[in-house]
């Protein structure tokens, strides 16, 4: 059992998050992370899936992806040179004084940018893989995060080898 | 200018469709409109489920494409079981429902329901029509799903306002449906169909496994050409029953938890199994690990997603099976006898034949044998589900295929009426029967009055034990015949059946089984035969939930 970072192109049309993501759970599969947006080619989305299971029941979801008429294509990127990426935006307590002096520290150090100031607050905003962004939370911490919102994942192969249509 | 209503009529037409099932209600009035004057036959059943059967019935018997019409909520839920039948075997049909109008649409409007969303699961695809413009495509691309790669159902659900919408509307000249999300592969694999030869010549003790695939694609003629070109052993899935002659030689029956001994031993003996069309479904495959365990599998499928679902295949070959065994068949070179294998087979299929016992009680296999031997192979059996669908896939010898009917994988209580009388307007020249539980028939027993309004010539005949009959087996084989609410009360057929119009005989003894089923069979219209059978007789042999298909007990020589 290990993450998989599924890449699946699918038509631009309505239902089409529900028709993949209830086969997950019809399967009994969970989906780790989601994310959603249109791609390089006109009328299509891409959505990235990130889903724990072994080789053989991820690749009957895959199967069964592929079965899907609004489903292009469907790619298995775990095994691949990729990169990947997620974006969280993180609202910390940050008094003036020197808690904000040291978050602001911090955020220079992950490379995070400052996209609000508040009185008492401010709000963070950090791209990088999970574990960085995990790390950058966890530090966080103790100034006292008041909310955190993260994307799911988004992943491209490295290279020049592009995922297309055509099944 | 057309309205949507009359888009889809003709739409039908254009499909090919002569006949629909269906039953109105609001917010299907203006499609009902269009009905009222068109030449398409509209037979109005009496509960939307049996529509769904119906249409699923004359696809299996036709191999074309059937279609049911239901209203909005309740007509469109009540197809739903229908469509799961369909969609559990792979059945062709086109599901249209009445929407409420797209202002309305997620308000909770009266008869709403979210059919695409209930339905998700269980269509092969499915379509919310929102604008009139659409209606053509979406029909269009609605048959070609439904009846191309792995069949399967398809729903087309229409708001009242895209139905009574008018718009410019001219059918261009057909073009093929193109889907960049939809390319079955219909041709196998060069490389694999070699590979999957040199294994059949390797091996010496091999057996071919035949499912409801081949039936789907027109391919047994081809089957037992291969079958008969290497003299190899065959078995068939409950679905796959009339691929081969059931009096062929190298016919061993069907296999799994009710099949022959010699088909069950034979599978567990084999050296190479050859799966055509057929999906090891739990029922087929027993206990898993044991299931062919000394065999390298050759798997035959149209969906990919079949191929090591269950079990490792050793060679896949994805394709229509028809045109897979085509290719195998020119490329069949060599010759190979399997002489050893086929004696130790003829053994098992003579000291194993299924046997019940034969005395004065009138019991339900005699019913079907006498039936089989009066019928010579002609007709169509579709059956309800439990010991009545076991007996007669035991104990009817099938010959052609699309002759047999019968709801496998969903396992519908009630299919069988329904879906007999989508089989006769298939093959309007064939006698059908459905063979019935006096539970299952139950389930559907409104649509005698469908029968009988539109004389439709359907014979039921009722294996009337007064029990629910296969799960009362399960609990006196494994449950100390505790018989927890198994036990229905004495219903009195033949006068349900004159209550709605039909004739029908009650039969209590063996000498009146060969002339009531005569008397049914010479009936221009529909009829009832109530055959009041052994109470507790069961299904044998048969395999406990969770053994190895060669651990069967029951019906062995005393």
């Amino acid at each position: 059992m290990k993450p998989h970072t599924l890449s699946v192109l699918v038509e631009n049309k309505a239902g089409v998050l529900s028709r993949v993501t209830g086969l997950f759970s019809r399967r009994g599969y969970n989906i780790e992370s989601l994310a959603v947006g249109i791609c390089e080619e006109p009328g299509m989305s891409r959505i990235t899936i990130v889903c724990i299971g072994d080789d053989a029941g991820i690749e009957q979801v895959m199967k069964q992806l592929n079965k899907l008429i609004d489903v292009i294509k469907v790619s298995d990127l775990t095994d691949n040179e990729r990169v990947e990426r997620e974006l969280a935006l993180i609202k910390v307590t940050a008094e003036p004084g020197t808690s904000r002096a040291e978050v602001m520290q911090l955020a220079t150090i992950f490379r995070a940018q400052i996209i609000d100031v508040a009185a008492k607050t401010i709000i963070l905003s950090i791209t990088g893989d999970t574990e960085k962004i995990d790390a950058f939370e966890k530090l966080l911490r103790q100034y006292g995060v008041k909310e955190l919102v993260r994307t799911g994942r988004i992943a491209m192969l490295r290279g020049s080898k592009v995922l297309k249509g055509g099944k | 200018m057309k309205t949507g209503a009359k888009i889809l009529v003709e739409g039908l037409q254009r499909e090919g469709v002569e006949t629909i099932f269906g039953y109105p209600g609001g917010v299907v009035l203006p499609i009902y409109d269009e009905l009222y004057d068109s030449s398409l036959r509209h037979i109005l059943v009496r509960h939307e489920q049996a529509a769904a059967h119906a249409a699923d019935g004359f696809a299996r018997a036709s191999g074309r494409v059937g279609v049911c019409l239901a209203t909005s909520g309740p007509g469109a839920c009540n197809l739903v079981t229908g469509i799961a039948t369909a969609y559990m075997d792979s059945v062709p049909i086109v599901a249209i429902t009445g929407q409420v109008p797209t202002s309305l649409l997620g308000n909770d409007a009266f008869q709403e329901s979210d059919i695409t969303g209930i339905t998700l699961p269980i269509t092969k695809h499915n379509y919310l029509v929102k604008r009139t413009e659409d209606l053509g495509r979406v029909l269009k691309e609605a048959f070609y799903i439904a009846g191309t790669g792995r069949k399967g159902p398809v729903l087309v659900d229409i708001p009242k306002d895209v139905s009574m919408r008018s718009i410019e509307y001219e059918h261009t000249a057909s073009e093929p449906v193109t889907l960049r999300g939809y390319q079955p592969t219909l041709r196998g694999h060069a490389k694999q169909i070699d590979k999957a030869l040199e294994m059949i010549f390797e091996a010496e003790q091999p057996v071919i496994y035949a499912g409801g695939g081949i039936i789907a694609s027109d391919a047994s003629e081809e089957l037992v050409r291969l079958a008969e070109a290497l003299a190899i052993p065959v078995t068939t899935t409950l679905m796959g029953l009339g691929t081969i002659p059931c009096d062929h030689p190298l016919n061993l029956g069907m296999l799994g938890m009710h099949g022959t001994r010699s088909a069950n031993y034979a599978v567990t003996e084999s050296d190479l199994l050859i799966a055509i069309g057929a999906r090891f479904d739990d029922r087929v495959t027993g206990k898993l690990d044991s299931f062919a365990s000394h065999a390298r599998i050759i798997h035959i499928d149209i969906d990919p997603a079949e191929i090591g679902k269950n079990k490792k295949v050793d060679v896949p070959i994805v394709g229509d099976v028809r045109s897979v065994l085509q290719d195998m068949l020119a490329k069949l070179q060599k010759k190979k006898s399997y002489d050893r294998w086929l004696t130790r087979i003829r053994g098992w299929k003579e000291k194993h034949p299924l046997r019940y016992v034969s005395d004065n009680c009138l019991r339900p296999q005699y019913v079907i044998e006498e039936l089989s031997s009066l019928l010579k192979g002609e007709g169509i059996i579709v059956s309800e589900v439990g010991q009545n669908q076991m007996w007669t896939a035991q104990y009817f010898c099938f010959r052609k295929p699309r002759t047999w009917i019968t709801s496998g994988g969903l396992g519908t209580m009630g299919y069988g009426f329904p879906a007999a009388m989508g089989a006769h307007f298939a093959c309007p020249d064939q006698v059908v029967f459905d063979i019935a539980g006096d539970g299952s028939f139950q389930m559907n027993i409104q649509e005698l009055s469908t029968v009988a309004s539109n004389k439709i010539p359907v014979k039921v005949a009722v294996l009337n034990n007064r029990f629910l009959g296969m799960v009362r087996q399960w609990q006196e084989l494994f449950h100390n015949r505790r018989y927890s609410f198994t036990e229905l009360p004495p219903v009195d057929f033949v006068k349900v059946a004159n209550a709605y119009g039909v004739d029908g005989i009650k039969v209590e003894s063996c000498d009146e089984v060969v002339p009531a089923l005569k008397a049914a069979i010479e009936t221009d219209g529909p009829f009832v035969l109530d055959f009041r059978v052994e109470r507790e007789e069961n299904v044998f042999p048969m395999v406990p939930a969770g053994a190895a298909i060669n651990e069967m007990i029951g019906g062995k020589q005393e």
